[in-house]
């Protein structure tokens, strides 16, 4: 069948997760964190098409599944940019640790 | 596991895509790392290519490395991007989240070993987008739409956020 089994897709999809979890939680630029979300999603949609062929009853479901989740994450991107330039205009920072208004 | 073709690509989209998110994480100018991540999300859709799925790759390529990382670039551009990102995050607290990733990541690595699913032979690469545009019309008619809506709100809500106030800067000044 394939040559190349079914771990090394979803030790790949892992690999670039955990690379977006990690840029998630320390870096300090916004855009860049918005960036690695879209990353982890990414991986994500690796697992699904991944399982739609090698699955334990392939079939096209999971290729739709990964087109509707490529879609919110276009549509949470563009929202999160349109935040992050209300943001700036109000406090000119792009910072994550800048942003502390609501702090207790 | 035989050095065929099929290994061949997937070793070497798999190798360019991680060093594509190691670059994310160790470049120091923001648009660096963006355009890092191009080189990730275009060996991702090579990698859709070898699952068989070429409408999800080019969606992945248009979306992705065009529609995405070009908002991402105007986002950094329009707002102050030139200093330098000192590392004001203390490093016990690096260490302690990288620890923590690792956990996690082994913790999985540990379900993906023991994973062993026989492969079934598919059709999915026989008329690939004849299936899915059949599929999405079929069964998935109500979420399509649904999805439509919720691409026209976000349009309408980013516009809404991201405009500026006229009238109450006026008043202002």
């Amino acid at each position: 069948m394939s040559a190349v089994p079914i771990q090394a897709y979803l030790a790949l999809a892992l690999i670039l997760f955990c690379i977006g979890l990690y840029g998630a939680l320390t870096k300090r630029n916004t855009v860049i964190v918005l960036i690695s979300i879209e990353l982890m999603l990414n991986a994500v949609n690796i697992n699904l098409v991944a399982f739609s062929k090698f699955g334990v009853a392939p079939s096209i479901t999971g290729q739709v599944f990964a087109l509707f989740a490529i879609a919110v994450a276009a549509a949470e991107a563009a929202v999160g940019l349109a935040i992050l330039i209300a943001l700036y205009r109000n406090r000119k920072t792009i910072n994550m640790d800048e942003m502390d208004t609501m702090k207790h | 596991m035989t050095f065929s073709g099929e290994f061949l690509a997937f070793m070497s989209l798999a190798l360019v895509a991680v060093i594509g998110g190691v670059l994310l994480l160790n470049l120091t100018k923001v648009v660096h790392m963006v355009v890092a991540l191009v080189f990730t999300f275009v060996s991702i859709a090579g990698i859709y290519i070898l699952l068989s799925a070429e409408f999800v790759a080019a969606v992945q390529i248009l979306i992705y490395s065009g529609a995405i990382t070009i908002i991402m670039l105007f986002g950094i551009m329009l707002t102050r991007h030139n200093d330098s990102s000192e590392p004001k995050t203390g490093r016990l607290r690096k260490l302690l989240l990288f620890l923590g990733v690792l956990g996690f990541a082994f913790a999985v690595y540990i379900g993906i070993y023991n994973l062993d699913i026989e492969q079934t032979p598919s059709d999915l690469h026989v008329n690939n987008t004849e299936q899915i545009g059949i599929e999405l019309y079929s069964k998935y008619i109500i979420p399509f739409e649904l999805t439509s809506v919720l691409l026209l709100a976000v349009l309408v809500g980013a516009i809404v956020l991201a405009k500026r106030d006229d009238e109450k800067e006026a008043e202002k000044e």
